[in-house]
């Protein structure tokens, strides 16, 4: 079954095409959610994408973590559903928690829009999942508010925990320890700044962000099939005691 | 009762501020010498109902730390004032009676 992919739309999200054509050129199937929608029922993945959600006021993201649509992806998340935050996304799961730590203003305080050269330094993630670490990729990044910053303690404990998935081979913009990528303790939240859906294709320069998205439509098809089953198994007794058919998972969920 | 609130939004100290150092490097070009540990944050004032003014206080602390202040980075001092204002037109904080 192809993979379902929610790609979140805030008011002033304005990467939303570019993922929706990057995961349909890797056989997925995306749609876009309008952020006051209160279900991400049926999607196997979500994104949210770059841009100024409700026009970056106050900071990034601190508004739109309490857009309606956030509850749901933090149900989603904790249900271990794999969920990714590109550039903005990534400063909305940060504000609203989801992943530790800030984005500030980028050192020098210039808005950066270039090619990075990137390594992936671990695999436990569903954005990284299969990716052979070491592994160098170009991707574009182009942000104002992308250092990434954190405590000593969240630091070392990213470290520790295998948790940094991308780090900067020639720092742009500050972050602590070259972070480009981070996931959560369980690897299926993951907040980047660097944009995979603008390296979809040689034409635009790089096909290295179809690299993480590939990965990230996988981690996000396997879990989608052993949720079915669980979801089969937990219904077998109910159907072999009132003989009607069972649902398919995906119309239970 | 309507209460006045100011809050200020700061950096943490330690935390980086680029902007801060940048206007601070600025200055000597414009004859300001001796000008030290200039820090930039925003302020965000507004009005609120409460009963009175501890209460009308505990509901800007909890907008400044839920809201307004991202507690990663930033620290927020809320002044709380009963009519005299930290609005436009209506006195400023100078001379305000202000509770921290």
């Amino acid at each position: 079954m192809t993979t379902r992919v929610a790609v979140v739309v805030f008011p002033g999200t304005n990467c939303e095409h570019d993922v929706v054509r990057a995961i349909e050129g890797l056989g997925g199937q995306a749609e876009l959610l309008w952020h006051a929608s209160t279900s991400i029922r049926g999607f196997d993945a979500v994104v949210l994408p770059g841009g100024f959600a409700h026009g970056d006021y106050l900071r990034p993201g601190a508004l739109a973590r309490f857009s309606p649509i956030m509850d749901s992806v933090g149900r989603f998340a904790a249900a271990g559903g794999p969920v990714v935050g590109v550039c903005n996304g990534f400063q909305v799961l940060a504000e609203a928690g989801m992943l530790p730590g800030a984005l500030q203003k980028n050192n020098g305080l210039r808005f950066i829009c270039a090619p990075a050269e990137l390594e992936v330094c671990s695999d436990r993630s569903a954005l990284t999942s299969g990716v052979e670490v070491g592994r160098k990729l170009v991707i574009p990044i182009n942000h104002f508010e992308g250092s990434y910053t954190c405590d000593p303690a969240t630091l070392a404990e990213l470290q520790s925990e295998d948790r940094v998935l991308l780090r900067y081979r020639d720092n742009p913009n500050g972050s602590i320890d070259d972070i480009a990528g981070i996931a959560n303790r369980e690897g299926n939240v993951i907040g980047l700044m660097p944009h995979p859906e603008r390296a979809s294709d040689d034409m635009v320069g790089s096909s290295d962000g179809n690299v993480l998205l590939a990965a990230f439509l996988g981690f996000a098809s396997r879990r989608a099939a052993r949720t079915d089953q669980d979801l089969v198994v937990l219904e077998m007794p109910a159907r072999s005691s009132t003989g009607t058919d069972t649902p398919t998972a995906r119309q239970a969920l | 009762m309507r209460f006045d609130v100011l809050v200020e939004v700061q950096l943490r100290s330690g935390i980086a501020d680029p902007e801060g150092a940048t206007i601070e490097r600025a200055l000597p070009a414009l004859g300001f010498t001796g000008v030290h540990s200039l820090r930039v944050g925003r302020a965000i004032r507004f009005e609120v109902d409460a009963e009175d003014e501890p209460s009308a206080g505990e509901i800007a602390d909890q907008l400044a730390s839920r809201l307004l202040a991202n507690p990663v980075i930033e620290d927020a001092i809320v002044h709380v004032s009963n009519g005299n204002g930290y609005g436009y037109g209506k006195g400023g904080a100078r001379g305000a009676a202000e509770t921290q």
